[in-house]
């Protein structure tokens, strides 16, 4: 940089036979660096920009597409599986929602509680010793850890390994891999935040430690647990990957997870790939839906997270 | 206390019984275990994803599965380079487009946003996180590719003297739209993990800035970028591992054919895709060597997020403990303060 307006002040603040207008042409910003500073922030909004604008088309088309499939028969009749004929109907998309809420419901009861006790354990018991930053490590590993190769874990070891075929629960078990780090990272986080002034408390009062930890630890964190839960819950629902060679696809409404189990995912997937017009906004209906799904989910966890005392 | 009854043995009498004292056992060591498993379902499923795709490797050799250049499902050949090849040339491209677009974000929200907008710019950036994956896939292929087609074509024109850009038909699928769905499904991420470092940076050192006489960008370009570099690049890291991980919206958009596409614009396979695509129908060494893709995806992830969470991490640790080096080279107190006094 050059230019005389760029020396630094004198130490005592300039001569006092300067006049006003002598200081400020001296401290003045020269017009190279005001353009600079122009471009670099046009550049840092128009990037803001930028990255809005697929927002706002995908909402764009998921609503102009969407809605005009919606209608009480899409929601109430399943897929007939009928995909050439245009004539012939192809059915709605009831076994998908279902099967959603079925599967993500089971994953949810499996990874919530372990979850939440990995987490405790790390906050309460395991601090930061070698062990305990080991598993923190390994969390971490299992959030890198991409959806599909999930699925193949539990394809190789439910599938394979018993010999036995899809079934909704293992699609289940799939998704709760996925949702296991982020309930107990977010857990984890939140448990961190408790005064220990609140533990304390109560260990000096004479309650053991189990006592202290679901009488005072667990009441204390809830909400602030509860959105981390409800943004893993919302992350899963939207899977495809893991459910493909797990859960598979079906058309029937089933409510056995024992069985092969359609998804919203899997049905969209399934949908994008088919020739018929009538097919693809089927997709495009039930795209608006789960999207419609996911959002309240985040719009609930945000509404907890805001009512918790503790972020 | 003296009334109490006394406990038998040289137990004190503040101690519980070894009854009571059981369930904080329980809870201790069943919590401990539960930790363990983790570890072990981890360990297990990679000894187990090794054993499966042992077949396809010995049939091909790790190296050759990885770098030759055919993947042929009815001839029972299995080289991976087409898959390996896309997924890197579609994360990168994720990485080229959504890593300066997300840091611009995070900068815009950090320090030049209206105090007003910044929550309802951040919640509206980490929507993009909530679409899913598929629905990308679904207006990617309907939407985006469609519309790109003759820009890209333009391009492809305009470029034929590069050799990987230009020449050929632009196909629909191709990499290029692949790398662009990406990106905008890495930019929530990025874009959070550079929001959150950048809040790191003490005031005072941009406080120092303006007060030496630095304009905005200065300030931005001198203060905060230089101290937040090892945390945006931890943040572009994890976007990368997603981008190589994901699956669904890639295995739509990326036209899913088994040769390596001639140029940016032609159809092109992933790792990831290719293993959503073909796993279904699969059986023997096919299946082997989808396995064994997985094992590849898994390690190449495993290598990027390691090396992200130790650059995250260790950008978060200085943000909470500023180290007194830094804060005299970057920020003299005093100016610092004559600032935030005025």
């Amino acid at each position: 940089m050059n230019g005389e307006t760029d020396q630094r002040p004198p130490a005592e603040g300039g001569s006092p036979a300067a006049s006003q207008g002598e200081l400020l042409a001296r401290f003045a910003v020269s017009q190279a660096r005001r353009r600079r500073d122009r471009t670099a922030r046009g550049l840092i909004t128009a990037g803001t920009v930028i990255a809005l604008i697929p927002l706002v088309l995908v909402v764009y088309y998921l609503l102009s597409k969407g809605l005009g499939s919606w209608s009480w028969s899409f929601f109430s009749t399943d897929p007939t599986g009928n995909t050439f004929f245009k004539t012939s109907s192809i059915g709605g998309i009831e076994s998908a929602i279902l099967g959603t809420i079925e599967i993500v419901a089971l994953s949810s009861a499996i990874s919530i509680p372990i979850g939440i006790g990995v987490a405790v354990w790390l906050v309460e018991y395991g601090r930061q010793s070698w062990f305990a930053n080991l598993v923190r490590f390994f969390v971490d590993v299992l959030t890198g850890v991409p959806s599909i190769v999930f699925g193949l874990f539990i394809y190789i070891v439910l599938i394979v390994g018993t010999g036995s075929s899809y079934a909704g629960y293992k699609g289940s078990l799939a998704l709760s891999l996925l949702m296991l780090p982020v309930v107990i990272r977010s857990a984890e986080v939140i448990l961190l935040l408790i005064p220990s002034a609140l533990r304390e408390s109560a260990l000096a009062l004479g309650a053991p430690r189990w006592r202290v930890i679901f009488s005072i630890v667990l009441p204390t964190a809830l909400p602030g647990m509860v959105t981390g839960v409800l943004l893993a819950i919302a992350r899963a629902a939207g899977e495809t990957a893991p459910l493909l060679f797990t859960a598979a696809a079906t058309n029937k409404t089933g409510f056995n997870l024992g069985q092969f189990m359609n998804s919203l995912p899997v049905q969209i997937y399934k949908d994008v790939t088919s020739p018929t017009t009538a097919v693809v906004n089927r997709a495009w209906g039930a795209a608006l839906t789960l999207v419609v799904m996911i959002l309240l989910l985040n719009l609930i966890a945000r509404l907890v997270s805001r009512r918790s005392r503790l972020v | 206390m003296s009334t109490a009854a006394m406990p038998s043995g040289d137990r004190s009498i503040l101690a519980r019984s070894p009854l009571a004292r059981l369930p904080d056992r329980v809870l201790k060591y069943g919590l401990t275990v539960l930790a363990g498993l983790i570890l072990a379902l981890i360990v297990y499923f990679f000894v187990r994803l090794v054993g499966e795709a042992k077949p396809a490797f010995a049939h091909n050799g790790v190296l050759g599965f990885t770098f030759d250049n055919d993947w042929d499902v009815s001839g029972e050949n299995f080289g991976a380079l087409p898959l390996v090849l896309g997924t890197l040339i579609t994360s990168a491209l994720a990485l080229l487009i959504g890593v300066p677009v997300a840091v611009a974000t995070a900068i815009y929200a950090n320090e030049l946003c209206p105090l007003r907008l910044r929550g309802a710019l951040t919640i509206l950036v980490e929507l993009l996180a909530a679409v899913p994956s598929v629905v990308y896939g679904l207006w990617g292929i309907f939407f985006l590719a469609p519309k790109l087609q003759p820009i890209e074509q333009w391009f492809a024109d305009r470029l034929s003297f590069i050799p990987f850009i230009g020449g050929g038909t632009v196909t629909i699928p191709n990499y290029f739209v692949a790398g662009l769905i990406l990106a905008i499904m890495i930019l929530p991420i990025v874009s959070a993990i550079s929001r959150e470092v950048m809040a790191t940076v003490p005031a005072d050192h941009k406080e120092a800035a303006l007060g030496l006489g630095a304009t905005r960008w200065e300030m931005i370009r001198t203060a905060v970028l230089p101290y937040c570099r090892g945390g945006i690049v931890g943040g572009a890291m994890l976007g990368l591992g997603r981008a190589i991980g994901e699956t669904i919206a890639v295995t739509i958009v990326i036209g899913d054919a088994p040769q390596l596409g001639k140029h940016l614009f032609g159809q092109g396979y992933s790792l990831a895709a290719v293993i959503a695509n073909e796993f279904g129908e699969a059986q023997g060494l096919h299946r082997s060597a989808l396995f064994a893709a997985g094992l590849v995806l898994f390690v190449l992830t495993l290598l990027v997020n390691v090396i992200a969470r130790l650059l995250v991490n260790r950008a978060a640790r200085k943000g909470k403990t500023p180290t007194t080096t830094q804060g005299l080279a970057a920020g003299p107190q005093p100016i610092a303060g004559a600032v935030a006094g005025a």
